[in-house]
């Protein structure tokens, strides 16, 4: 009996050790979390470097853009030990800052002499602060991204259609400045014939699942004059949000959606949007820039054939944020060695890599060298559009907000009821009940 | 060989029994029939307790409070009965009961007739009964995921087949037929896929209502010169009334809880046009995070269905007993 007790004993720890080895060789290893993009295949790439010099070996969890918010924010919420460094959203940084779940970066950057001013101030303010606009510093800016466009240059280079647009609107067929030279191409091109295909005017944003209409219709509204609040006095939406600017604006957008856009564009986001554009159905593409590389790599519509804009301007000028910033998850047993991650990644010969890898750096020093205009032929575009970004609330209750914003704007711009008055009172309303859950008025 | 394994195996009880000790086999011993069965179902039952019956009280604990899943740290106030005061004084949820009701009334309606249909010509053994009736279920066996993508592509107005079909009988343009994208045709479309994939489930349930009921009733109703009309409506309809009422019980329930159709077809739009009960409440529960008023919702929805069905259930009994 004693003999069989020991033999037992004797194999239980010898389990319990051989479940520990593979724990014990994975001590250097940091997971991180990202959507599943390209991007994130790049940053892989790059993140060999770190393993070479470091010796960490770097795990990697991509979830589909579909389910990453869902994925990542039940995670957190849980306080989960899967992700030791992640690629949040930029709207997250307020509601992962108060509810402590990412390591609040100040006295790392100060130890590791790591500048904010190093970086594009707009990535700053967008992936990285909360509250807004003060130096508390959640999140290291890790990828600018921007709504900007797409057009097919060598539809609008045919000399046909050049002498038939300047017929017409006595101008070049070139890539619009306002939104309303836009909706004229747009038009323009909407079920005309071209190499024996119909093609359409535009394709932009109409997702209402997860954030997409308001990440199309807040690209544009900002350009009418809408503003979330009164700069003055914070949480105050009534005139702002629903001004009369802001209403004409979701009128544009509404009108853009059933003038020229292909059949069937009722819940077009990123993935469709891009599909719509390589496929030849459209003229121009709404998207954000980071699905620009590899446009520009297609052999059907890239190259020689794709040009890259900013947003267009009307009274005002600006464009939708993305992108995001990279923070320490502060449930992982790793955190030391995850802050070594930041610190690595915010050199700037690693950042220099990252944006010729596919990666969209923030570092002035990368975005501001001489050559960096020239570097790839969307470099420019996506310079002037991280030049005049704008992002939607990034407060805790950030998703309310947009689940709020997306039912309003989809019910008008796709569905068709109401009027663009009625859906952004409506949003005025709904936005105001959420403030006044939190306890902010 | 088998009388030394045999011999182990004596070995080895007996040096068990010696082992064991006295007070601990004389407890077992001592177990009524009763005690054994509780000990054998305990598993089961602190499993059921455990997924089933714990989360329902949790959820109604969490519907008097103002808990958010998203905010662990946060303190957890009781709110008494307000989050059932906003999700009843809500019209969006209003909207979307009146929704999920329209999907359960019309698929409830086009299954059972069609279903029922089916069942009743497949009944008649023709021949390559079997063949067809293989083919029919199909639909049934694919994941709602598979359904779900299939036709969102066949619905697509510039290479769907189906918008292709529709504008070959109408003349009217694919690019105008846009199913998922316009206000009147999304709930329909939606109703298409879901009657499409579970009508061989009702005609399963009603084939094995039919087929139970005994040939001599028929025997006996043609010595009495009843018409196929008459044997119809007094034998056929009648003796498989409990199994329709099944199906419609189960289809009911089922698409009360309608959720991955809509999802992949149209994520609850045009607008708010298809959003369906579930879709609300996952919106409320995991993406605004309101897990007190989602949980209020729930109870709400639960109350709701519990309620339906035992009334359904009462009247399926009498339906029975007939």
């Amino acid at each position: 009996m004693q003999k069989t007790s020991k033999a037992l004993l004797g194999l239980a720890t010898a389990f319990v050790m051989s479940s520990a080895l593979p724990n014990l060789a994975k001590a250097d290893e940091l997971t991180l979390c990202w959507a599943a993009w390209d991007p994130a295949n790049a940053l892989v790439e790059l993140s060999k470097d770190f393993t070479a010099k470091t010796g960490t070996q770097m795990k990697f969890e991509f979830v589909p853009w579909t389910s990453y918010a869902d994925r990542f924010l039940n995670e957190l919420n849980s306080h989960g030990k899967l992700c030791d460094l992640i690629i949040g959203d930029s709207q997250w940084i307020g509601g992962s800052a108060e509810n402590g779940h990412y390591v609040k970066l100040n006295d790392f950057f100060d130890k590791e002499g790591i500048k904010m001013d190093d970086f594009v101030p707009a990535t700053v303010v967008g992936y990285s602060e909360w509250p807004k606009n003060t130096p508390n510093y959640w999140a290291l800016p890790a990828m600018g991204d921007v709504v900007g466009w797409t057009y097919r240059k060598d539809w609008f280079e045919k000399p046909e259609l050049q002498k038939e647009f300047k017929g017409k609107y006595g101008r070049d067929l070139a890539a619009p400045k306002t939104y309303d030279e836009l909706k004229q191409i747009a038009e323009f091109f909407q079920k005309r014939e071209i190499d024996g295909k119909t093609v359409y005017g535009a394709s932009i944003y109409t997702e209402r699942g997860s954030e997409g209409i308001t990440m199309g219709v807040t690209n544009v509204l900002y350009d009418w004059g809408f503003q979330y609040e009164n700069p003055k006095k914070p949480y105050d939406m009534e005139g702002f949000v629903n001004s009369a600017d802001a209403v004409k604006g979701l009128e544009f957008y509404k009108s853009l959606y059933d003038c020229c856009t292909p059949p069937g564009s009722s819940n077009v986001y990123m993935v469709e949007s891009a599909d719509a554009f390589k496929s030849g159905q459209v003229a121009m593409q709404m998207n954000f820039a980071f699905t620009w590389p590899g446009l520009y790599k297609d052999e059907k519509v890239g190259g020689d054939k794709i040009g890259f804009f900013p947003n267009p301007a009307e009274k005002a000028h600006f464009a939708q944020l993305g992108g995001q910033g990279i923070s320490v998850v502060s449930y992982s047993d790793k955190k030391d060695a995850a802050l070594q991650y930041i610190k690595w990644f915010a050199q700037p010969d690693v950042q220099a890599k990252w944006w010729e890898l596919g990666g969209y750096s923030c570092l002035n020093s990368v975005v501001n060298a001489p050559g960096f205009a020239k570097s790839q032929p969307y470099a420019q575009a996506f310079l002037d559009s991280m030049a005049i970004v704008k992002d939607f609330w990034a407060e805790p209750s950030y998703a309310t907000l947009l689940q709020d914003m997306q039912k309003r704007v989809h019910n008008y711009v796709v569905a068709g009821n109401g009027t663009a008055k009625e859906a952004l009172d409506g949003l005025v309303k709904d936005w105001e009940e959420v403030f006044k859950d939190d306890g902010k008025i | 060989m088998t009388i030394s394994h045999s011999s182990i195996v004596e070995n080895a009880v007996d040096a068990t029994a010696r082992a064991t000790p006295v007070s601990v086999a004389r407890r077992v011993r001592g177990l009524s029939d009763r005690a054994i069965a509780w000990l054998f179902i305990a598993p089961a039952i602190i499993l059921l307790l455990a997924i089933n019956i714990f989360p329902l009280i949790w959820a109604i604990y969490l519907s008097f409070t103002n808990y958010r899943a998203n905010r662990p740290n946060a303190p957890v106030q009781g709110v008494g009965l307000g989050n059932y005061q906003r999700v009843l004084n809500d019209p969006d949820i209003w909207q979307a009961m009146q929704t999920t009701a329209h999907f359960v009334f019309w698929t409830i309606l086009l299954q059972t007739v069609i279903g029922f249909s089916l069942a009743y010509l497949i009944d008649r053994k023709f021949r390559g009964h079997a063949f067809w009736t293989t083919i029919i279920l199909i639909p049934m066996m694919l994941s709602p995921a598979v359904v779900g993508n299939f036709w969102r592509f066949l619905y697509e107005p510039q290479i769907g087949l189906f918008a292709y079909a529709v504008s070959l009988v109408s003349g009217i343009p694919t690019s105008d037929i846009q199913m998922l994208g316009n206000v009147t045709l999304a709930p329909w479309a939606i109703i298409i896929v879901d009657t499409w994939m579970w009508t061989p489930y009702v005609m399963l349930i009603c084939l094995a209502g039919l087929r139970s009921i005994p040939d001599y009733i028929y025997e006996a109703a043609e010595v009495d010169r009843a018409s196929p009309w008459r044997q119809f409506w007094s034998i056929t309809v009648p003796m498989a009334l409990p199994f329709i009422m099944l199906a419609v019980l189960f289809r009911g329930i089922e698409n009360f809880k309608m959720f991955d159709m809509v999802t992949l077809l149209t994520g609850g739009g045009p607008g708010s046009v298809t959003e369906v009960a579930s879709i609300t409440l996952k919106r409320v529960a995991f993406e605004s995070w309101a897990t007190g008023r989602a949980s209020a919702f729930a109870i709400v929805l639960f109350v709701a269905v519990f309620g339906l069905a035992n009334i359904y259930v009462k009247a399926l009994n009498r339906v029975k007993q007939r």
